[in-house]
């Protein structure tokens, strides 16, 4: 990090600051609670700066090129994106409900929702903001906390456009929900903001697929961030299918908090962007909720990969399974970091973390940090990490048995991956996942 | 813990005692006159004197580390006193000579350092606060050609194998509290093995501090030359004393090529009483440079202090070098611990091994902080790591911070924790066959510890497992 | 030797036995047969002190003192005996270690002088061939990788180093072939003396064809519903439980 750095990230810090102050200007019609959470996110944004890797949560991953960067605010409707582009890198069904937002801005044009049903509550943030409900109003920035938190708080600070979601008590959404986040050629230089506020109330259940995809091979930033509020009893998956352009940079933190007994899922599946980031965040606020980590990523070329999980046992009698597999060719850099807390009140704690990664470049590299921080004594805690590469004596067992070196690597890889993708439960979208995974493995290198 | 467990009673820190010496000790502060002082008395040749400034001026440049998952109150550098030293030492032509009184002081330790009840085939370096008191067995060593004596000592008699190990694996610029160290260091114990020489008996130094409101600042240095083979015992113990006191030390190795090295340590300084008032706070640096197809273990053993920092490594340089780390860590009432190890692979084909075993009772916070990194060249390599923790009671704490740094792909490492409460049915198990709550723990404790243990040379095993039993005691109720 | 009275327990806020009275003179056998969740097992456990159950009523008197005030080390040290349904596995700590801390424990309380490795050594070899257990079992941890088959003899092993005056046998036959069925049986046998007694609880009759009761008890519901002599059990075989529930 040398003066360079410095120089141009005050160009761009005041850059964001000035973009700030005029959107602050021209957009009056925000409600203050909504002006007052921007202006704080912003002030923490500018004190922060973004993260060097001097900050340990950040460690292994230098977002220089991105501090250095200036981005811009992308321009409204010069979407071209079509549907069938978007739906085919977006791995889901045509018959789900779908939101698709084109560079950051909603397209009502591409979206289609109704196969949600009409107790399922779904808006732009924009029309809630024009309706006003309570619920946004409460909801909104109260998971995400962005003290520190620099990309959270840049997020907050430039908080447009976005999709708010409430299932209300005991309805069972019939399909998953489709978001598609598409980036197409006219995003190149400017940053995206996404923002998802989902509120699940009392024995409901949603699963959501949120796509980031690209129609093009612009630079640009995606600055993603989702609140998943989950009630007693409820249930909730969320598959993150990240496929950014290979010159794009991606960071997207995921914040859920459960009550009792509810159930949280999350699946992040990484092969796009230069350099990329997810963060999962859960808090088990509620006696005997149960939350379910699992990601797998696969990269190559000059890619870097990370994710950070955070699993918060705060309530007792609850329980954390986590599962992330890495495969990582060519000169890529794959970084898991992954954190149980335990609280003292978080007695009879059962949690278990596993991630392994495959090697299979002589150039690929990967940090693991996985950590358990343990203040309750009645718990049981695991967690194990492997790097390595394919195991040669599988391979020679299967060449002696006829298969060919590359086939035989092609089905090992595979069967790395498989165990993890079993955990998506949408049949659809793990055959979809698997057909991404396994073009990549037999060299049909597509994002 | 259920409340059929009856609460047991603290037993008194054994090793609590003050020894009434007349010391020759320096005001308290820090600065350069300080050090110049320091080696003026040690009669120091220039260019230990010039290490020992750069030394102090680059810690003065520096900050104090804060990443430990360690709390304490602010320590006051200037407050404490750098040099103490029993005035009747003097260059001695025989342990006879030594003070009785320190000569008493060691046997209450359970170590003798007269020659007609030495124990049996272990040689013993006694260092009293600042300064080495005696080294045991030097003429059978000298036999051997095995060099080892005071640090002090060293400098004057070996004046180049000193020169080119110093600093060699731990940099004075390496971290604050090894600069410090580097600056201040008083004495310490020094040991070179020959080429091929393999060291007939252990080497132990007993470390001791006595003078309150003073540092102990002692540096080891180990040379291991070509196919030579070493096993060097550790052991420290301090007064009870209502405020804390700091203990700096660094431990250098060079294991050369084909060269072994085993250093084990059991640590039980004091650790404070059981509301964390005094104890010492244990910030010690330990690393060792392991050449080709030489071999590196560090065995610990870590009862005492009321904060540990530390972290012995392995810089694994050499092709098919080997390091390994076997660690016990047991806090209590307020201890803290912050330690683990780095496995550093830079050779081809060098292999690993970590196990940790981190135990937490009373309001006990132990962490276990670990680094894996196998840098692109170091292909074909191995790393195992297993830590596992145990929590005994509900106010303690059992956290796990391994860092795995992989940059090639013919490497493979392997890292397993877990962390879970004390088995209640195998406590009830050894209940139910006569064995009392307290007997029950440590059974099962020491079970959990045992391949740890194993590492230990025998005395030192029997040691540990008492010292762990011990330590445990009022750790349920 | 013991005498039970009117015994309710419960687990956590759930009654288990809900007055059980029971009287074993020495040299007898008894049997506790019973289906499922009947409280079989608690009554075991509860017998040797397990804290997870709470004695709610009732009295248990083992060699005329109050057992129920004893701490569960103190009832092992006196010669309470209970060979676990569940073997419990202590890693890092050998067989032998184990077993000779217990030994001590139990000599230390009745004012023996404990004995060194050696002697216990030479103690255990005549126990192990009692139980057809290889000696290197001895220098394994405490049940950790063991089969069930050899848990449930390392139990009996135990059994046999101890001596106790009153051995609980907890389903000691789940799990077992008929060939180490007959060992463990066997064994129990050969440790019968006039002035111990032992109770075997078991859900089937097939132990009792080795180990020949003196009285059967059924118990079901938290409750002894009948009790008889051995011929009960060869009943209950053929006729199941619900003929004894529905009688009562």
């Amino acid at each position: 990090m040398g003066d360079g750095r410095g120089v141009s990230m005050q160009t761009s810090m005041q850059t964001y600051t000035d973009a700030f102050a005029a959107a602050s200007a021209s957009g009056g019609s925000a409600p203050a609670w909504l002006t007052g959470l921007r202006r704080r996110a912003h002030d923490e944004f500018v004190a922060t700066g973004f993260p060097t890797t001097r900050n340990e949560d950040w460690h292994f991953t230098s977002v220089t090129p991105i501090a250095e960067r200036t981005f811009k605010t992308p321009k409204v409707g010069t979407g071209a994106a079509s549907v069938t582009d978007a739906l085919a890198l977006a791995a889901g069904e045509s018959g789900w409900p779908r939101a698709v937002f084109v560079n950051g801005r909603f397209d009502s044009a591409l979206s289609a929702l109704g196969a949600l049903g009409k107790d399922i509550r779904v808006a732009t943030l924009p029309d809630a903001l024009t309706e006003g409900p309570d619920w946004v109003a409460n909801h909104l920035g109260s998971l995400a906390a962005f003290d520190k938190q620099a990309f959270t708080a840049f997020n907050t600070a430039f908080v447009n456009d976005g999709l708010v979601v409430r299932v209300p008590k005991n309805v069972k959404a019939p399909a998953p929900l489709h978001i598609i986040h598409v980036a197409d050629a006219s995003a190149a230089g400017c940053v995206i903001h996404p923002r998802l506020l989902v509120v699940v109330d009392a024995n409901a259940e949603l699963a959501i697929v949120e796509s980031f995809v690209s129609t093009g091979s612009a630079e640009y930033l995606t600055n993603a961030v989702a609140e998943v509020r989950i009630g007693e009893g409820a249930r909730v998956h969320h598959y993150k299918v990240q496929r950014e352009s290979a010159e794009a940079f991606h960071v997207g933190t995921l914040q859920a908090h459960q009550s009792r007994g509810s159930l949280f899922h999350s699946f992040s599946y990484a092969t796009g962007a230069a350099l990329s980031r997810t963060n999962i965040y859960t808090k088990l606020a509620g006696e005997g909720a149960e939350a379910r980590l699992n990601g797998l990523y696969l990269v190559d070329g000059t890619q870097h990969v990370d994710h950070q999980t955070f699993v918060e046992h705060i309530a007792p009698n609850c329980s954390s399974r986590e599962l992330y597999k890495g495969i990582l060719d060519g000169a890529s850099h794959g970084v898991f970091n992954g954190k149980v807390f335990v609280d003292p009140e978080a007695q009879k704690t059962d949690g278990k973390q596993t991630n392994h990664a495959l090697l299979l470049s002589p150039q690929a590299r990967v940090d693991t940090k996985p950590q358990l921080e343990i203040f309750a004594d009645d718990v049981k805690c695991t967690h194990g990490a492997t790097v390595g590469r394919l195991d040669a004596i599988a391979l020679f067992y299967m060449k002696s048995r006829g298969i060919g070196a590359d086939a035989a690597r092609a089905l090992l890889t595979y069967a790395f991956a498989a165990e993890v993708l079993e955990t998506v439960e949408i049949d659809s979208l793990k055959d979809a996942l698997e057909a991404i995974a396994f073009q990549r493995f037999t060299n049909q290198v597509q994002r | 813990m259920g409340s059929s467990i009856e609460t047991l009673v603290n037993r008194e820190y054994q090793y609590g005692f003050v020894t009434e010496i007349e010391a020759d000790t320096i005001a308290p502060g820090l600065n350069e006159d300080v050090i110049r002082l320091i080696s003026s008395k040690k009669n120091e040749p220039e260019w230990l004197l010039d290490w020992r400034l750069k030394a102090f001026r680059r810690w003065q440049t520096m900050t104090e580390p804060h990443w430990p998952n360690v709390k304490y109150n602010p320590i006051n550098y200037q407050a404490a006193r750098y040099y103490s030293a029993p005035k009747s030492v003097k260059p001695l032509q025989s342990l006879d000579e030594v003070d009785p009184e320190l000569l008493a002081t060691y046997k209450k330790l359970g170590i003798s350092l007269t020659e007609q009840k030495l124990l049996a085939g272990v040689a013993v370096d006694a260092i009293f606060d600042s300064v080495s008191v005696g080294t045991t067995m030097k003429d059978e060593l000298a036999k051997h050609g095995v060099v080892f004596c005071s640090f002090t000592e060293a400098v004057h008699n070996y004046p180049e194998l000193i020169q080119k190990y110093l600093g060699s694996v731990v940099p004075y610029s390496d971290n604050f509290f090894a600069a410090l160290n580097s600056a201040v260091f008083s004495d310490g114990s020094f040991c070179y093995v020959p080429k091929g020489v393999r060291c007939p008996i252990e080497l132990s130094t007993y470390f001791r501090i006595n003078a309150a409101e003073t540092g102990q600042f002692e540096r080891t240095l180990i040379v291991a030359d070509e196919g030579a083979y070493v096993s060097y015992l550790e052991g420290c113990t301090a007064p009870k004393r209502s405020t804390n006191q700091l203990h700096a030390a660094v431990v250098e190795l060079v294991a050369l090529d084909n060269a072994q090295i085993k250093y084990s340590t059991v640590q039980n300084w004091y650790a404070g009483d059981k509301d964390g008032v005094g104890g010492i706070y244990n910030f010690v640096t330990k690393r060792g440079k392991a050449h080709t197809n030489s071999k590196i273990s560090w065995t610990q053993v870590e009862t005492g202090s009321a904060i540990t920092w530390k972290y012995p490594s392995v810089i694994l340089q050499g092709d098919n070098s080997t390091g390994e780390f076997y660690s016990v860590a047991l806090v209590n009432n307020k201890q803290q611990a912050d330690t683990g190890t780095k496995m550093i692979h830079i050779g081809k084909n060098t292999k690993s091994t970590i196990i940790s075993k981190g135990i937490s009772a009373g309001e006990g916070q132990n962490s276990y902080r670990g680094r894996v990194q196998m840098l692109p060249k170091a292909t074909g390599s191995r790393n195992y790591t297993q830590c596992d923790s145990m929590l005994i009671g509900n106010k303690c704490g059992a956290h796990t911070f391994p860092y795995i740094e992989i940059a090639n792909d013919s490497s493979t490492t392997e890292h397993e924790a877990s962390t879970s409460k004390i088995g209640e049915d195998q406590i009830f198990y050894c209940k139910a066959r006569g064995l009392n709550a307290e007997h029950a723990i440590s059974l099962i404790v020491s079970g959990f510890c045992r391949e740890v243990f194993k590492e230990l040379p025998m005395e030192f095993a029997l040691e540990a497992q008492q010292l762990l039993g011990i330590s445990l005691e009022g750790s349920v109720g | 030797m013991l005498s039970i009275s009117a015994l309710h327990a419960n687990a956590g806020d759930k009654p288990i036995l809900k007055g059980i009275s029971l009287t074993v003179n020495p040299g007898e056998v008894h049997a506790i047969m019973g289906p499922n969740g009947s409280g079989k097992s608690t009554l075991a456990q509860v017998i040797a002190g397990h804290p997870g159950y709470e004695v709610t009523g009732g009295s248990i008197t083992y060699m005329n003192q109050d057992l129920l005030e004893l701490d569960p080390e103190e009832r092992a040290q006196q010669g309470v005996f209970l060979a676990f349904q569940y073997p419990v596995e202590i890693p890092g700590v050998t067989n032998a270690y184990f077993l000779r801390s217990a030994y001590n424990e139990i000599r230390k309380a009745k004012g023996e002088e404990e004995v060194d490795p050696m002697e216990f050594l030479d103690l255990m070899e005549k126990k192990l061939k009692l139980v057809d257990m290889d000696p290197a079992m001895l220098h394994r941890s405490v049940n950790a990788g063991f089969s069930g088959g050899e848990k449930k003899r390392n139990e009996i092993l135990q059994m046999a180093v101890l001596e106790p005056k009153l051995a609980i046998l907890d389903e000691t036959d789940s799990g077992l072939d008929i060939d180490a069925l007959r060992i463990v049986a066997d064994g129990v046998n050969a440790l019968k003396r006039p002035d111990n007694a032992t109770i075997v609880v078991t859900h089937y009759q097939r132990l009792l064809n080795y180990i020949v009761p003196d009285f059967v008890h059924v118990l079901a519901g938290g409750k002894i519903v009948k009790s008889g002599g051995k011929e009960l059990a060869l009943e209950l075989e053929q006729r199941g439980y619900e003929w004894v529930m529905d009688a009562a």
